[in-house]
């Protein structure tokens, strides 16, 4: 394999979670909903996941649980911003406190321990025979498939069917949404809703995937690398697939260039992925005095059915 | 009106949720016995207490600690408290305050937090501070640690002997002393078997993040090495070697269940009986501040049992080596020894001092990579 083909492979090894975290964060945040509290939802995911494991449950019910644990959050941080209106920063800064330290209570008895599974492989022997990307293509896990598709299908979803409609109308201008007969909050709920869970998902497959046992804090803080790729993506689900390969990539290219032997401060290319995500919020801050950035026009709003704006 | 006063209840009561979820440690604040541990007059049950950088289940350096805590508690039947995931920033100097006020002797077991363990030890002159792998002391404020080095000489060893492309990986944390010297052991170690060993050296920057690690990891394995070692907290570099079918050597603790397929082996941490002994000054009186450095010899630095992979040769040639480090025989840093770029650094017949070793900030000839400036 290729130096390009490993850089690939690696770059789709690290950038899996933050995608499916950061297509949760999106769903939210397309119905005008901030989700600050990926970070939490992920670490409740990935417990809950080595919490099931560890009972010999399998890998699958393991997702799944770490998936609902993200919901859970999720109906939290929907009952807070939606029902109560409560600040959505705020609420967001919360559900990752409450997260991280509810995982790390829950996880005490099993942190350390080795967690049983794998994640399986599908293997696709026709991509083999492609040159130079086909091995890195031909043996990745059921969860990276599912991610890459996800997005493409939410992309379709949100751009191209009356639902998708709906949901970027409640997102844009929920006033105008509910005078057409959509139920806002009812929307605003089934996503914050699924995008939890969609962040719980890439706490879980973190376990499996990159760390061998549960112990807190092991998402190092990629919930919020999640919701600067929101940002980064410009809220399109399939802009967001290059965006998590690429933080992931140049994750993946700091220690190859290290191993080049070059003087390069490693701290500096860590850096990088940062440093791109505030050029892009600079360029989107002077695109939108132009057109459109991508940005659904009542994120952070509360939509209050008494008040006109 | 009934509305607004329910979402006043609720937020209220979700506030109280957060704030009790959030708090870390509830430390009482009686006053220290007037006496003092450190007056010299000796204590007969004292309250001892450790802050940690990471939580206890992290499986390596944290872990250690805890294992060390525990051991102490049940050889000297006292409880011992600890604070769990501290920082290495103006917080431990918060944390370390609280318990002085209520605690007889504190271990800080971090290198970071060197200058507020010594400053909040000229606040408590009667309670002992013992701080980890530092180098600042005070008249209640001593140091200890221990030559892990020799036991990654050892790990080496194993390693030149069980390679077959002849090149090595190795995920160091960050380019300090403590994993410069490690690595120049661990090489020195595989060199002194098979003089044809490389050692390929990246730098993840962190102590702890599985992913990062694992990434790291990857990248070596790409490179070729067939035996990965990693100085992290982690076992994640580890995993990922045993799924590329190469071999794997942990740190600090005994990380061989993780991996029992590609395990060689591991320099381990045993603090308990080192906490027992100061405890036991303590409640004698006999206590003195100093720097304390142990090693294999008092048993403070160990190797984890062999994985089961690891051939009877290779065992018993490891042996052969602790036993002459044991006695004094052989040292992982005798000279000649040159550095990377070629310079002789020690020449034939001496060998580094424990003061050259910690201060370390240069590879032996042998490793690639680079230590940034």
């Amino acid at each position: 394999m290729g130096v390009m083909a490993q850089l690939l492979g690696a770059a789709i090894g690290e950038g899996t979670p933050l995608l499916l975290a950061a297509l949760g964060c999106l769903l939210s945040e397309r119905v005008g909903i901030i989700n600050l509290g990926a970070e939490g939802m992920m670490l409740m995911g990935a417990v809950s996941t080595a919490l099931v494991s560890a009972q010999g449950g399998d890998v699958w019910v393991a997702l799944v649980c770490g998936a609902a644990a993200g919901g859970v959050l999720g109906v939290l941080h929907a009952l807070t911003t939606v029902t109560l209106r409560a600040n959505q920063i705020v609420s967001g800064l919360a559900i990752t406190l409450f997260g991280t330290g509810l995982s790390a209570y829950l996880g005490k008895p099993i942190a350390g321990n080795p967690v049983p599974g794998a994640i399986p492989v599908l293997n696709l022997p026709l991509l083999d025979k492609i040159p130079w990307i086909g091995p890195v293509f031909a043996h990745l896990d059921v969860v990276v498939w599912f991610s890459v598709i996800l997005a493409v299908a939410l992309f379709l979803y949100i751009e191209r069917t009356s639902w998708g409609l709906n949901l970027r109308a409640v997102g844009d201008s929920p006033a105008t949404a509910d005078v057409m007969g959509i139920h806002v909050l009812r929307h605003r709920y089934a996503y914050v809703v699924l995008g939890g869970m969609l962040v719980g998902l890439s706490g879980a497959y973190l376990l499996f995937s990159t760390s061998p046992s549960w112990v807190e804090g092991m998402t190092a803080g990629r919930g919020w690398i999640a919701v600067a790729l929101v940002i980064f993506a410009r809220w399109n689900p399939v802009r967001a697939v290059f965006g998590a390969y690429l933080f992931g990539g140049l994750d993946a290219l700091g220690f190859r260039i290290q191993l080049m032997g070059t003087e390069t401060p490693s701290y500096f290319l860590k850096m990088l992925p940062y440093v791109l995500t505030v050029v892009v919020l600079m360029i989107l801050g002077l695109r939108s005095r132009r057109r459109y950035s991508g940005m659904p026009l009542s994120l952070g709003s509360a939509y209050v059915r008494e008040e006109r704006s | 009106m009934k509305q607004r006063g329910l979402i006043r209840w609720l937020s209220l009561l979700l506030g109280l949720v957060l704030i009790a979820g959030c708090s870390q440690a509830g430390v009482a604040t009686q006053s220290s016995s007037q006496a003092g541990a450190a007056s010299g007059q000796g204590i007969k049950k004292p309250r001892v207490a450790f802050v940690y950088l990471g939580p206890p289940g992290d499986g390596g350096w944290t872990y250690q600690h805890d294992q060390g805590r525990k051991y102490l508690e049940n050889q000297l039947g006292i409880k011992a408290d600890y604070v769990e995931n501290v920082p290495e920033s103006a917080d431990a100097e918060r944390v370390l305050t609280q318990l002085a006020q209520n605690h007889d002797i504190i271990f800080a077991t971090s290198f970071g937090y060197q200058d507020y363990v010594y400053d909040v030890a000229q606040k408590f002159p009667h309670v002992i501070f013992m701080h980890c792998a530092g180098y600042k002391t005070a008249p209640n404020m001593g140091t200890y640690f221990g030559r892990n080095y020799q036991a990654s000489y050892l790990a080496g060893v194993a390693a030149g002997k069980m390679t077959k492309k002849n090149l090595l990986g190795y995920v160091g944390a960050f380019p300090i002393p403590e994993v410069i010297y490690n690595i120049n052991a661990f090489t020195r170690g595989a060199q002194s078997v098979n003089p044809k060993v490389k050692v390929k050296v990246v730098w993840s920057n962190t102590w702890f993040d599985p992913a990062t690690e694992r990434q790291a990891a990857g990248s070596l394995l790409d490179q070729g090495v067939d035996v990965v070692a990693a100085y992290q907290d982690s076992p994640a570099s580890l995993q990922a070697a045993q799924e590329r079918g190469a071999y794997a050597i942990g740190n600090d603790s005994d990380m061989g269940r993780y991996v029992p397929d590609a395990y060689i082996t591991n320099p381990v941490w045993n603090w308990g009986p080192y906490y027992v002994k100061v405890v036991k000054e303590v409640m004698d009186g006999t206590w003195k501040s100093g720097q304390y450095l142990g090693g294999l010899k008092d048993g403070m630095v160990g190797l984890a049992p062999f994985g089961k992979n690891v051939p009877q040769d290779v065992q018993n040639l490891v042996e052969k080596d602790k036993e002459e480090i044991t006695a004094g025989k052989l040292d992982p840093f005798h000279g000649p020894i040159y550095d990377a770029s070629g310079e002789l650094r020690v020449p034939a017949g001496s060998k580094l001092t424990d003061q050259q070793i910690l201060s370390m900030n240069w590879f032996v000839q042998g490793v690639e990579g680079t230590i940034p400036k």
